[in-house]
């Protein structure tokens, strides 16, 4: 039986297992530790744990403080207020000096659910993915978290790191000598005749659409981009090349986040049929989580339709 | 104490900021000249540093809030030996990495990269915080401008400081009255500072931030405050030294043209010649070999 649960739970446990490892290894929260599971390192390291209060701002140049005088340091908020509403901090004082800080986003995407708009970030990959020295990720299940902050733990500069709010089947351990490496997108399918390359929790709806369009006699093959800067372009191309069409799937607007950086590297490198499926320049709205996601297409239904659309534009 | 030799720093480093502004036609010289005195302090006397081991761990640690002041903060650091003067003529210039805000990665001596108004004093939190983590004996300087402070997250930065007790943090606002589109007071006024910074937490000094022998108290008694971050607000004339400049707005951020240049720059090298006078004077009194020359070391000083 696969694990079930969400990358916040597992980035927060990780934190906790890999602290002794990291002594320089500080947290950060805004007032959010319970949400963005920060917390259980704030109990069992006190004093490398920092509440900045409802401050996300300064928490971001703090971050850069603490991390020129030689911390590892995790700064975390949900991603509207750590990429949206301090953008220009994590820009200005951490990304441009190159900092060694991790910019942690936490419920990103719509399933947020109930709390709507204000607080459904879709906007996130793509504000930092903009900025130079930047590496994104946005990994898909626990054990992909866990790997992925053992990984920013060695990795020097800044970098923004995307938690998902809901449980989530695990689907990387599935995978027979799945290793995890900051930009490497990972095989989860072969398939012939359409690419999907997925990341986060579109992972999971991109293989259950695969399994749903392999009824229909369509061999789907989906890659998981737990990276979303670097971008995989050798992995995209080769991809691309075998299959001859190409869909992204992200919770997270089509505007310049997966779907983009993939339309980008195929139009330059080998222009193919690319169908970007995500949320349409549209802002979320209040419900439940799995309602909302299912008014916006975010599911499994959604993705195959979106693989249709390509396999059709193939010609 | 003698203030002297840090008089003749800041004459120097005044002159220097001017040229350097003139050079790249381009640059802030008014912060640049209201700040001088408050930052030739700090680097010429109060703070622990090598210019030989600029990323020395133990080192005490100067954010330049106020990030458009580099020609004053380049100025001092070429002074202290930090790089060598004549990298100052690259100061703006495409030709070199001296970019108009203060950049840690290619400048020596600049312990963080600043410039977008409001940020710098939460990198000083972090780095204090830091210091308090490790048990360092290290301090850590935050220059602020009184425009800047209207930034609502130096206050965010300021309450996170009080709440974590950080002693080792001394702030400084460059109260010189005067931002871009005017004075303060009209813009968006923001006193009374005192009773706002003693609200949060801070202990609050006032100072003229052009008296040395009151700065050089000033941070002395910051370093005895214990539990709470240090407020020194050091009252200023805006273009400091040179006459048409001072208390004006319009020399926020304008290079002067080649005669405004040549007569600000008479003004300013005839104070490097008085301090260097004074300092003369007192060491033949004292029937001394005078200890700072200030002939013979370039141009600058040869007007």
């Amino acid at each position: 039986m696969s694990e079930k649960i969400a990358t916040r739970a597992a980035f927060g446990e990780a934190l906790v297992t890999l602290a002794d490892q990291y002594p320089q290894l500080t947290v950060l929260d805004a007032d959010l530790s319970g949400s963005t599971m920060t917390c259980g390192f704030a109990k069992a390291h006190p004093h490398r744990f920092f509440n900045l209060g409802i401050a996300e701002s300064n928490m971001m140049g703090v971050a850069a403080g603490l991390a020129t005088c030689g911390k590892k340091v995790f700064a975390s908020s949900f991603a509207m207020f750590a990429a949206g509403r301090a953008f220009e901090q994590v820009r200005n004082s951490i990304a441009y000096p190159g900092l060694n800080v991790t910019v942690v986003g936490s419920h990103g995407g719509l399933s947020v659910g109930e709390d709507g708009a204000t607080h459904q970030c879709c906007e996130d990959l793509s504000l930092m993915r903009t900025i130079p020295n930047m590496t994104v990720l946005c990994p898909c299940d626990g054990p992909e978290m866990r790997a992925a902050v053992s990984a920013l733990m060695n990795h020097k500069g800044p970098a923004y790191l995307r938690l998902g709010r809901l449980a989530v089947d695990s689907v990387t351990d599935q995978i027979p000598g799945y290793q995890f490496e900051i930009g490497k997108g990972v095989l989860l399918r072969e398939g012939a005749d359409v690419t999907v390359v997925a990341t986060g929790m579109m992972v999971q709806a991109a293989l259950k659409a695969a399994a749903l369009l392999a009824g229909e006699g369509l061999s789907v093959q989906v890659l998981d981009f737990h990276t979303i800067k670097p971008l995989d372009g050798p992995l995209l191309e080769a991809a691309a090349r075998k299959t001859g069409c190409v869909v992204t799937t992200e919770e997270h607007s089509v505007l310049g986040g997966l779907g983009s950086a993939v339309a980008e590297y195929l139009g330059e490198h080998c222009p193919v049929p690319v169908i970007r499926h995500g949320v349409n320049d549209l802002f979320g709205r209040s419900g439940k989580a799995q309602e909302v996601l299912d008014a916006y297409g975010l599911n499994p239904q959604g993705v195959a339709e979106a693989v249709r659309k390509a396999v059709k534009r193939k010609g | 104490m003698d203030t002297k030799p840090l008089a003749l720093a800041a004459a120097k480093g005044r002159l220097l900021a001017l040229n350097a502004v003139h050079a790249a036609a381009s640059g802030h010289i008014g912060g640049s000249l209201s700040v001088m005195d408050i930052l030739t302090t700090l680097y010429f006397h109060t703070m622990k540093i090598d210019p030989k081991h600029p990323s020395d761990p133990e080192r005490d640690r100067l954010v330049l809030s106020k990030g458009h002041c580099t020609p004053a903060l380049y100025s001092l650091l070429a002074l202290k030996g930090y790089f060598p003067r004549e990298d100052l003529s690259l100061f703006r210039s495409i030709q070199g990495h001296y970019s108009g805000h203060p950049d840690m990665v290619h400048v020596a001596g600049v312990d963080m990269s600043t410039g977008s108004l409001g940020q710098g004093i939460s990198a000083a939190v972090g780095m204090a915080l830091a210091g308090k983590m490790d048990r360092k004996a290290y301090r850590v300087y935050a220059i602020l401008g009184d425009g800047e402070i209207e930034e609502g997250q130096t206050w965010e930065a300021v309450m996170s400081a009080a709440k974590f007790r950080l002693d080792n943090l001394c702030a400084v606002v460059d109260v010189n009255g005067l931002q871009i589109d005017g004075r303060t007071s009209e813009v968006m006024p923001s006193e009374p500072l005192d009773k706002k910074y003693e609200a949060f937490g801070w202990h609050v000094i006032h100072v003229d931030g052009h008296d040395l022998d009151a700065l050089v108290s000033a941070f002395d008694e910051a370093k005895a405050i214990t539990g709470m971050p240090t407020m020194i607000l050091a009252r200023t004339v805006k273009g400091k030294g040179v006459s048409f400049m001072e208390n004006n707005a319009s020399w926020h951020g304008k290079a002067p043209n080649e005669e405004q240049y040549q007569q600000a720059r008479r003004e300013l090298a005839q104070r490097i010649r008085d301090c260097a006078d004074e300092m003369v004077l007192e060491s033949m009194n004292r029937a001394q070999e005078p200890f700072i020359s200030w002939t013979g070391e370039g141009d600058e000083w040869n007007v």
